[in-house]
């Protein structure tokens, strides 16, 4: 394999991993007890990162002995949650299962919640009481936020003032919300501050509102009170509200009072500017500081920051070893938090692993990163990235490939790319799920 | 693997028992390869095997000639796109010639 040194290679296999992957180390106690059998691997989490990494593991190396714990029995995707909000879709067009997982590819799903993760021993316990062991472990459990990150945002005001940056019942929350609001009313969102969970879902989410609302209540606003300056696709996005809701969005950056101090429940209020300026919403949508899903830093796998830093070759943590990290958790370089990357984080990591327990070079990993984004049904753009690992191990975008939708393009084009981000969002959940 | 479900199940029981009965110093190497990997990077967007579902074009009937045409043609901007011209540059001449290859018999092998 080109561009990869013997050294490295070693490097990649981690403390450990390179005797026990290369079968080397039979009679010492550290041996997995399956050496002789098909090596074990555990995936914990069931999203856009685990299932498309329990799948392709298994197209890999059809021999492998693998289990993908998800604590649902469904999984409603966050992407086309927005298109829920807007109407143009329905919870249940977003909900996906783990049925072709199981019978087409032979993954063990276990529906049940991890509870601890004993890494010397090699063993994941499960709420049921039931444990299982693996050779190697990969995580992808998400996010999990900040309560408290902002005074009065904890998981309780989440029922009432829902975030729905998790979708299901949130999201659910946040649509009945807005279509018992009345005509004329005020639609406040708050996106939080990097790094979170899909850069231009807020944007995409004020866009879908505003086609709710142009249809319905067409005299309400949206204010985006934001906890930073900018936000992604900002200048496709609000060439796009001023042709297809003028007067109807209104974005305050951070520096300008954007930033949310204080939210106050009882009276459906944001306090902003050190708390001197209030903002009283009909429906708020405050979506709070971001981290690591929280099995993954009760498992030492996080850092302070509170995401978890790997070898962006393998994904194998740098904390603890035979643990990969993949999806929203990971500290991946230059990509972004998204089911996109996610996707291509576990088969990068799939093929990794393969490659280690038959003790060959895993290959260099190529990712690409797509966001589609709707402003209306049929008005659609897109950022798109290739990256590639640079000569520190980080994963940096390809300067001469990537970039937005032009600006100023023909309105066909708009169309077109309204049809592809919703055949994209077929093809990802076919390439995950099915 | 891409193999017929036949053959990769003779290929990776073999290997299997290559893994059980020898150890280490026998086992037979099988490197991923690079195009394999910037393939499935693909099928994200066009579906596993370039099999799509929804309104994005499959690509999994290609041949490999008119799939590297397709690609250079995307890289150059000659050919027209709405997102492809934004990856296909982020490729060298030599990843676009094995991905095409790669797809071109992934093809004659019917996956």
């Amino acid at each position: 394999m080109a561009g990869i040194s013997r050294r490295d290679f070693v490097k990649l296999l981690g403390a450990g991993g390179a005797a026990s992957a290369l079968g080397l180390n039979a009679g010492c106690e550290t041996v997995p007890k399956s050496s002789k059998a098909a090596p074990r691997v555990v995936v914990v989490g069931g999203g856009f990162g685990g299932a498309t990494c329990a799948k392709y593991l298994r197209i890999y190396d059809p021999t492998l002995n693998v289990t993908m714990i998800e604590q649902n029995a469904n999984y409603v995707t966050c992407p086309g949650s927005n298109w829920v909000l807007g109407g143009v879709r329905t919870l249940t067009d977003i909900t996906q299962n783990y049925d072709a997982l199981r019978s087409k590819h032979g993954v063990n799903v276990v529906q049940d919640r991890v509870t601890s993760i004993d890494a010397t021993r090699r063993v994941v316990s499960l709420a049921s009481g039931k444990t299982v062991e693996y050779d190697r472990l990969v995580m992808s459990p998400g996010i999990d936020f900040r309560w408290n990150a902002v005074e009065g945002y904890d998981e309780a005001a989440s029922e009432l003032i829902p975030h729905a940056w998790k979708a299901g019942p949130q999201t659910v929350l946040l649509q009945k919300q807005l279509h018992a609001m009345p005509d004329g009313g005020t639609f406040i969102l708050c996106p939080p501050p990097m790094p979170f969970r899909c850069p231009p879902g807020p944007p995409e989410r004020a866009s879908m509102v505003a086609h709710y609302f142009k249809a319905h209540k067409p005299r309400s606003k949206i204010l985006i009170l934001d906890a930073k300056e900018g936000f992604s696709k900002q200048g496709l996005f609000m060439d796009a509200w001023n042709e297809l809701y003028p007067g109807m969005i209104e974005f305050v950056p951070a520096s300008k009072g954007g930033k949310v101090s204080r939210v106050d429940t009882k009276t459906n209020t944001v306090y902003t500017d050190e708390g001197l300026t209030t903002h009283k919403g009909d429906v708020i949508n405050f979506i709070p500081a971001q981290r690591a899903g929280e099995i993954a830093s009760k498992s030492g796998l996080a850092n302070e920051a509170g995401w978890c830093p790997v070898n962006q070759h393998t994904f194998e943590s740098t904390q603890v070893p035979n643990i990969h990290v993949i999806g929203d958790s990971a500290v991946a370089g230059a990509l972004p938090k998204s089911g996109h990357s996610a996707n291509n984080i576990a088969k990068m990591t799939a093929a990794a692993i393969v490659s280690l327990f038959r003790g060959v070079k895993p290959p260099l990993p190529s990712h690409v990163n797509t966001c589609y984004s709707l402003v209306s049904p049929e008005y659609g753009i897109s950022v798109a990235a290739v990256y590639r690992l640079d000569e520190k191990g980080v994963l940096k975008g390809i300067n001469e490939a990537g970039g937005l939708s032009p600006k100023d393009a023909p309105r066909l084009q708009r169309v077109q790319e309204a049809n592809y981000a919703q055949g994209w969002y077929k093809g990802i959940t076919q390439d995950t799920f099915g | 693997m891409f193999f017929s479900s036949k053959l990769s199940k003779a290929v990776f029981s073999g290997l299997a028992g290559t893994l059980a009965l020898a150890g280490a110093t026998t086992i037979q190497a099988q490197e991923i390869s690079r195009a394999q990997v910037i393939a499935t990077t693909c099928y994200t967007c066009h579906g596993t095997y370039g099999v799509s579902p929804g309104s994005i074009p499959s690509i999994n009937d290609i041949s490999a000639e008119r799939m590297e045409s397709i690609l250079q043609g995307y890289r150059s901007g000659q050919r027209v796109s709405t997102v492809m011209g934004r990856h296909a540059s982020g490729y060298t001449d030599e990843e676009v010639k094995e991905v095409a290859q790669y797809f071109g018999n992934v093809q004659k092998r019917g996956k």
